[in-house]
């Protein structure tokens, strides 16, 4: 059981192409960080497995546990068990943190079942205490003027209550002190375990030191151009990108 | 001709009303009959459906037959906590239930009734600020042909806690309501009374209603319309506000039904520290009309005002909002606020926004503005990233984005009320 990404190739809808050829495979169980320069393409490829209409895949493959998710709309894909953590969560004015929730999980259930509301609040409040969340936090408005911090924990917070079976962190560490970095860590980690499988993109290797990966790639133009277990991200931590770049552009030199 | 109109309503005054406000009745009918209808000339009908207030084929309301009347009576709940109600049809008090008493001194009557009893507070109050937003005419039709409402007396240091429902009901095909509500709120006094406006059946009505709320001085009043009429009715709506020194006036309005609606809303800040917050949220779909005409009054030094109107259309449907700020010379300190914002979910739907201030005074704060925007694509990705259908996701945004609204409002049963109703008449796109 794994999330497939065959040479994908993709492109800013009418624009720029963006993915090349990209191969990753993120089997349950396992935890995956992609590295990689500004510009590289990690945001996008986040964006086009959660199926953002802004980018079209001009060829390859994406294969939730064997099947396409390709032609389904992002909701249909996140009902099918993809959580995407959003680097910049969007605020809804005027639709509670609790509501916007409890409508995610009716979403995933059959026609005429209905969510209870006793155990969805128990279970709301039990994450939301492990988050270091307050209470008052269920009426405020979705991110709505939340900290930086406070919107990654609702990232957390709501990935945790949805239960996907593959998530990807989009630069989650961005904009977090060492504090939130580590409660948000813990409840990524909360989740690891044989039925979860995750894609953790990010700049800086510090996140990796709480999230500990059990591979590391480097996308560099739009492919994977290195996978390595966690000491690759300390390499790069110390190196910089430039050096892979240089290694790659000389085969291609000669 | 809208003559018969008249006549009806008369016949029927007669009987129910003392002396002295026959005499306005008889007066406000012929002022009804020498008023032009409204024109194209007229600044206050820019925009307008002219059409929609040609009134010529509504006569007065008759009575409902018992049975009926029994059945509406428990399907008038409202705010469920709130048992202390004044039910109408047709202008005719259905039923008054109340399971505790309200404390010594507040009166919560039906108006016909409190002209009898509580005749010079009536008199003192009644209909007395002219009517300036354009409904001179119909303020007059209203006068002439009023049969009944509610009446609410709040005597000084009085809080109630639990708020007061009122609800009109309108049934039958060309049938005319004229609702009424009339609150007095004395100094140091606290209040929240909602208005609930429904049809009965699916045929074409008329309702003209006025109300109007005097707001003592150091006094609260939240006062709720909601306008839930069918598909087919007319509405016609004027409202004043008088709010005395130190004293707050909440008016929210949740506008869902009917095929036109003209609403005017006018808040006089007549003492220092006077504030008022004027709200609505509109849902306007297929091709119904939303007609919003507001003025927010400056009388007195240090007031404030804050209105904050949304409306979200969909389909056909249209939506005018005209509003003014007006500082008086003498109302230096004001603090005034104005915001309309449209979300337009169709291509067809029209939003038209006319905000606008009036400055005659120094040291002022006021600001003014309008827009006009569309679901935002990301917030509509973020929430189905999360897995929520598009459907639901932009009722979801939509109703965000009019709940801001409600929100102004405290929170309690009041505001649930208000959002269970609001999400129950949207739709998915």
């Amino acid at each position: 059981m794994s999330l497939i990404i065959r040479d994908l190739h993709a492109r800013v809808v009418g624009g720029q192409q963006i993915l090349r050829g990209l191969n990753l495979e993120i089997e349950k169980g396992r935890v995956h960080a992609v590295m990689g320069p500004n510009g590289s393409g990690k945001s996008t490829l986040s964006k086009i497995i959660a199926g953002h209409p802004d980018y079209e895949v001009i060829s390859g493959e994406i294969l939730l546990d064997g099947t396409s998710i390709l032609g389904l709309e992002p909701d249909a894909r996140a009902r099918a068990g993809v959580f995407l953590a959003f680097q910049y969560p969007m605020e809804i004015p005027g639709v509670s943190n609790a509501n916007f929730i409890r409508a995610a999980l009716s979403a995933r259930l059959a026609e005429g079942e209905e969510l209870e509301a006793t155990e969805y609040y128990a279970d709301l409040y039990e994450k939301m205490d492990s988050l270091e969340i307050p209470r008052g936090f269920t009426a405020r408005s979705v991110n709505e003027g939340f900290s930086g911090g406070e919107k990654k924990r609702n990232e957390v917070l709501q990935m945790a209550m949805l239960k996907p079976s593959y998530a990807i962190l989009d630069e989650t560490d961005s904009g977090l002190d060492i504090d939130a970095l580590k409660i948000v860590s813990a409840g990524v980690n909360a989740l690891r375990g044989p039925g979860f499988g995750a894609l953790v993109i990010t700049h800086y290797q510090r996140l990796l030191d709480y999230i500990n990966p059990d591979v590391v790639h480097v996308l560099v133009d739009g492919r994977i151009v290195r996978s390595g277990g966690p000491e690759l991200a300390l390499e790069l931590e110390a190196k910089g990108y430039d050096w892979l770049r240089e290694e790659l552009a000389e085969p291609a030199a000669v | 001709m809208s003559n018969a109109l008249l006549e009806n309503a008369q016949s029927f005054g007669s009987k129910a009303f003392p002396g002295w406000f026959h005499e306005q009745q008889r007066a406000a009918a012929d002022q009804y009959e020498s008023l032009p209808q409204p024109s194209r000339r007229d600044e206050s009908w820019r925009f307008a459906n002219l059409q929609a207030v040609d009134l010529q084929d509504f006569a007065p309301a008759r009575p409902l037959a018992a049975d009926a009347a029994a059945e509406l009576t428990g399907r008038s709940i409202g705010v469920s906590s709130a048992d202390t109600r004044l039910i109408f049809a047709n202008d005719e008090l259905l039923a008054r239930p109340a399971t505790a008493a309200l404390p010594e001194g507040v009166l919560f009557l039906p108006l016909a009734e409190a002209m009898e009893k509580h005749g010079d507070l009536v008199k003192e109050h009644f209909m007395r600020e002219d009517t300036v937003l354009g409904s001179r005419k119909f303020a007059a039709l209203h006068r002439s042909s009023l049969r009944n409402g509610s009446f609410l007396y709040v005597p000084k240091g009085v809080k109630l806690e639990a708020p007061l429902q009122a609800f009109h009901w309108l049934a039958g095909s060309g049938q005319a309501i004229f609702p009424h509500t009339l609150l007095i709120a004395e100094e140091n006094s606290a209040v929240t009374l909602v208005d609930w406006f429904q049809s009965v059946d699916d045929s074409k009505g008329l309702s003209c209603g006025v109300n109007d709320l005097w707001i003592g001085k150091n006094a609260t009043v939240r006062y709720v319309t909601v306008q839930d009429w069918n598909r087919q009715v007319t509405s016609i709506q004027s409202n004043t506000t008088q709010v005395a020194e130190g004293a707050l006036a909440t008016n929210l309005a949740l506008h869902l039904g009917g095929k036109y609606s003209r609403s005017e809303s006018v808040s006089h800040l007549n003492g220092p520290g006077a504030r008022s917050e004027m709200l609505a949220a509109t849902v306007a779909d297929d091709a119904q009309e939303f007609d919003q005409r507001t003025l927010q009054n400056h009388r007195a030094p240090n007031t404030g005002s804050d209105l904050l109107y949304k409306n979200a259309l969909y389909d056909t449907a249209k939506t005018i909002f005209a509003g003014l700020i007006r500082v008086e010379p003498a109302a230096h300190g004001t603090d005034a606020y104005q915001k309309v914002r449209n979300l337009v979910l169709s291509d067809e739907a029209e939003a038209n926004s006319m905000p606008g201030l009036e400055i005659l005074a120094d040291q002022v704060k006021c600001s003014h503005g309008a827009t006009t925007g569309e679901i935002n694509a990301e917030e509509l990705f973020y929430m189905q990233a999360r897995g929520i259908r598009a459907q639901d996701a932009y009722r979801l945004i939509t109703f965000g984005f009019l709940n801001e609204v409600l929100e102004r409002f405290p929170s309690g049963d009041v505001r649930d009320s208000l959002q269970a109703s609001l999400l129950g008449r949207l739709r998915g796109h």
